[in-house]
């Protein structure tokens, strides 16, 4: 048994503690929005904040989060997120839309960490999301805009 | 299967004519993809025909009869359904259209399906008319209502107005719904636009932005098992025998089944699944299978190209051109296998109650699908429902002429036996090493040169299996598929030879986003600017004086494209070097120009200008986009992608970690111009693809001298 907070929520999981935090959250939860694309942290469509860090779900064992403190695509707020959720829909970033919970994920994840990235330091924060649909050019201005309106 | 029918459908399609037809049935029934609309029809709603529901809360619902996995065809269908409607766009929604070949047909096709980049192309008339068609209606009833005559009545942004009275669609919806159904209702002129042409929001970003766009993998029935299914690592392996004892000691772990696709795994969870599937022992069986290395295959292909191929193109006599030319070119180029690898691995979910079954898919094809199901499991048609999912993309994955998903997820039912649900979860290994590639191909090309620089004569002959043989979109004889872009070239060559030799691998193949553009432009594109160079011609100048006098629309994106990127005819400035590419697909005209250094004996691109002309822009932010994201598609293969067989046919990538997926560091800028050329729509998701590999070539031969032959560039020893 694990016990750990989900989107502010004290959940108990009575799973295999091998079992991936992704399969916990889709399977259990029904939280639908954190999404499956390699399984081996490649891609980071299964990206989750694990104690106000970026996570790979699919490689974290549940039996790992004793207290821990998760926040899913489903559970974010605050102003960074909203700057990049609605950066996001004002440039139409997604497009098939599969990667872009993990790509948000990140990006909130960089600017809370850091309110005026450069292009680098997208780089550095985004590079290890996969999109194959290759929205990358949408993605850095969407993150420069949603800078913009935090900086405001 | 119902290929038959499905082929008698295409042979009435009168080979791809595209003509309009407008079924004028609404359908209660409906796709459950809603991330926008809500998938129900509500009381009192007017449904003028199969593709518009107005209902009474004033929201105008669009059916997609093309699935939307990114490339844009929900908002672009509902802007042209909005433009004649007159309706307001806050008002508009979207989602799937069910699974029907009679209303949902691809008019490209003949059947229902989404390919070719042929979305807004076969529906621009038709969801046109759809539009008209409801808003005359709307007309009537308020005519009716009012007692006016029809031609006092304005509609403007949703609004229906006479002066003195108005109405909302939502509050005429009852009223419209008794009126006569127009058969022939007059559509706008282009000038009366004031949608279609402009910048639209999609329909959905939001959904997509916040995690509620529902998905295939996101569907949950009560009682619902997953599924995953051991596969061979060579291509073409059956099981021989398998042993699950200790699968089946996994938690969580139901059941465990043979099928013809390998060993299905039951569980309660998708992890239980995955562990149990890891505790299996199979023992294959090799004797179909595709045993050969990448490299073998090859070599085969070589001494095939020395063998009989069959005619795809002549122009006087090409062979006595070169030969007796002043200089003679020569090269040979090789594509390896690729995976789609679209982002959602592919899945289905199944539900069978009391002799009726239902489906959840995002099915490119989904009456091929739903066919599937329907005769795997013995049922009656009308009882089989079709869910068409949004998908995470598909670059062609999902468009399955052999409806190898269906099958398989009624295969998993039937072994499993009785009433059920099951989810069928295919991994990133169950991808990457499952087929359906594009297939392995080989140009062998010949050009010559006379003494005054002109191209005299060209030789290309391609070996690739076929991708249409055995579907129903097989027409006998030369697969255009396999050579398409290498023939019919908008360059006035005097003599030319194009033959085409089939060759025939265990390997399924299958159509990668923009099919067989994806190496033919790299093969012609990249040759003939090496042909130029021998003859000391630019690039930009020497293909415009090529270009044949009906090739207008290429030689527009190609000037424009050299005006973006400033183009002075120097190919190295500093350590940038500069490379073109020209190349028409799906009769959308592209051309792009791209900046590239050498980061290490690899090459970075910063910057690429492209040029587009696919007619009428229904919506340039879209057109934008699948410019953009066919660039990165494109430039991330020819840089890093190959499903390499190893010794003894072992698929050598398995995952992103060998599988090599462009990342936003290497994606360049991107500065797209749309030509407004007065054509008719013409689509957008493939044709942004083929030029960026030859464009990138080009510029790294001229920055370094070295010229890939073997693809991608980390293969080439770039």
């Amino acid at each position: 048994m694990t016990t750990l907070t989900v989107n502010g929520e004290e959940v108990a999981l009575d799973l295999p503690d091998d079992t991936p935090l992704l399969w916990a959250l889709r399977d259990e939860m029904r939280l639908t929005g954190t999404k499956f694309g390699c399984g081996i942290a490649q891609c980071g469509a299964c990206t989750v904040m694990v104690d106000g860090m970026p996570r790979r779900s699919c490689v974290t064992p549940v039996g790992t989060l004793e207290g821990a403190s998760v926040e899913t695509i489903e559970g974010l707020d605050g102003a960074e997120a909203e700057a990049v959720q609605s950066a996001w829909v004002q440039i139409d970033v997604p497009q098939c839309g599969w990667c872009q919970s993990g790509q948000v994920m990140s990006a909130v994840g960089l600017l809370r960490m850091n309110r005026a990235p450069s292009d680098e330091d997208i780089d550095n924060a985004m590079a290890g999301n996969i999109c194959r649909c290759a929205t990358y050019v949408r993605i850095r201005q969407a993150i420069h805009d949603a800078a913009d309106t935090l900086e405001g | 299967m119902t290929v038959q029918s499905r082929r008698q459908f295409l042979a009435s399609a009168a080979g791809l004519v595209i003509g309009v037809a407008l079924p004028l049935k609404g359908r209660a029934q409906s796709g459950a993809a809603a991330a926008l609309g809500d998938g129900t029809l509500a009381e009192g709603a007017f449904a003028p025909n199969a593709f518009i529901r107005i209902a009474p809360d004033n929201t105008v619902t669009v059916l997609s009869k093309h699935i939307e996995f990114g490339q844009g065809p929900y908002t672009g269908l509902a802007t042209l359904v909005a433009e004649e409607l007159d309706a307001d766009w806050s008002q508009i929604r979207a989602e799937a259209a069910p699974a029907d070949d009679e209303l949902y047909a691809n008019l490209a096709f003949g059947l229902q399906g989404t390919g070719g980049s042929t979305a807004m192309a076969n529906s621009w008339m038709q969801m046109r008319q759809a539009g008209a068609a409801a808003r005359a209606m709307l007309v009537s009833a308020a005519a009716e209502e009012w007692g006016v005559d029809r031609a006092t009545i304005q509609v403007e942004k949703g609004v229906v107005s006479d002066g003195t009275s108005s109405a909302t669609f939502g509050e005429l919806a009852e009223a419209a719904a008794g009126q006569s159904v127009p058969v022939e209702p007059a559509v706008k002129n282009p000038s009366e636009f004031t949608l279609i042409g402009t910048d639209r929001p999609k329909v959905d970003s939001r959904a997509k932005s916040d995690g509620t766009a529902q998905f295939t993998m996101d569907v949950y029935r009560d009682g619902m098992e997953t599924v995953v299914v051991r596969r061979p690592s060579v291509i073409g392996a059956t099981v021989a025998s398998f042993d699950d004892s200790a699968a089946r000691e996994v938690p969580g772990v139901v059941a465990v089944h043979r099928i013809p696709q390998g060993v299905a795994v039951y569980a309660t969870s998708t992890a239980a699944a995955l562990k149990g599937r890891a505790a299996l022992e199979v023992e294959w069986d090799m004797s179909e299978a595709e045993t050969r290395s990448s490299q073998e295959i090859f070599a085969d292909f070589r001494e095939m190209a020395n063998g009989e191929a069959m005619e795809a193109e002549r122009i006087g006599d090409a062979a006595s051109a070169i030969d007796s030319a002043e200089i003679v070119h020569e090269a040979e180029f090789l594509f390896p296998f690729l995976a789609h690898a679209p982002m959602e691995p592919l899945d289905a979910v199944l539900e069978v109650r009391g002799g009726k079954a239902e489906i959840w898919m995002g099915a490119q094809f989904p009456t091929a699908d739903k066919g599937a199901v329907t005769q795997v499991l013995g049922l009656e048609p009308e009882n089989v429902t079709m869910n068409v999912m949004l998908a995470g993309g598909s670059f062609g994955r999902r468009a399955q002429p052999t409806a190898h998903i269906g099958v398989e997820v009624a295969s998993i039912a039937k072994a499993r036996g009785g009433d059920g649900a099951w989810k069928l979860v295919w991994t990133r290994e169950d991808d990457l090493t499952g087929a359906y590639y594009r297939p392995i191909t080989l140009h062998r090309m010949r050009g010559g040169i006379d003494a005054d620089g002109n191209i005299t004569g060209w030789e290309n002959r391609v070996v690739n299996q076929s991708i249409v043989a055995g579907t129903p979109f097989d027409q006998g004889g030369l697969d255009r598929t396999s050579v398409e872009g290498a023939i019919e070239m908008p360059y006035d060559l005097p003599n030319l030879a194009v033959d085409w030799v089939k060759a025939d691998l265990p390997v399924a193949p299958l159509w990668w986003r923009s099919v067989g553009h994806t190496h033919t432009a790299y093969a012609t594109e990249v040759f003939l600017d090496e042909l130029l160079e021998k003859a000391g011609k630019d690039p930009v100048q020497g293909r415009l004086d090529l270009l044949k006098d009906e090739a207008g629309r290429d030689r527009a994106v190609l000037e424009r494209v050299a005006e973006m990127a400033g183009w002075d005819g120097t190919k190295v400035k500093g350590d940038r070097a500069y490379g073109v590419a020209l190349h028409e697909s799906f009769q959308t005209y592209v051309a792009e120009i791209v900046e590239v250094s050498d980061a290490g004996g690899y090459p970075k691109v910063h910057k690429v200008w492209a040029a587009v002309d696919c007619g009428v822009a229904i919506n340039p932010n879209v057109i934008r986009a699948q410019i953009e994201g066919g660039i990165g598609y494109g430039l991330g293969t020819i840089l890093h992608n190959a499903l390499v067989l190893g010794e003894g046919g072992e698929v050598q990538q398995k995952n992103f970690d060998t599988y090599r997926m462009l990342r936003i560091h290497e994606m360049p800028q991107v500065e797209v111009a749309i030509i407004d050329s007065g054509a008719d729509p013409t689509g957008v998701g493939e044709p942004g693809t083929p030029p960026i590999g030859p464009a990138v070539a080009n510029a790294w031969r001229a920055l370094t001298g070295q010229s890939p032959r073997e693809l991608p560039f980390a293969q080439a020893g770039v």
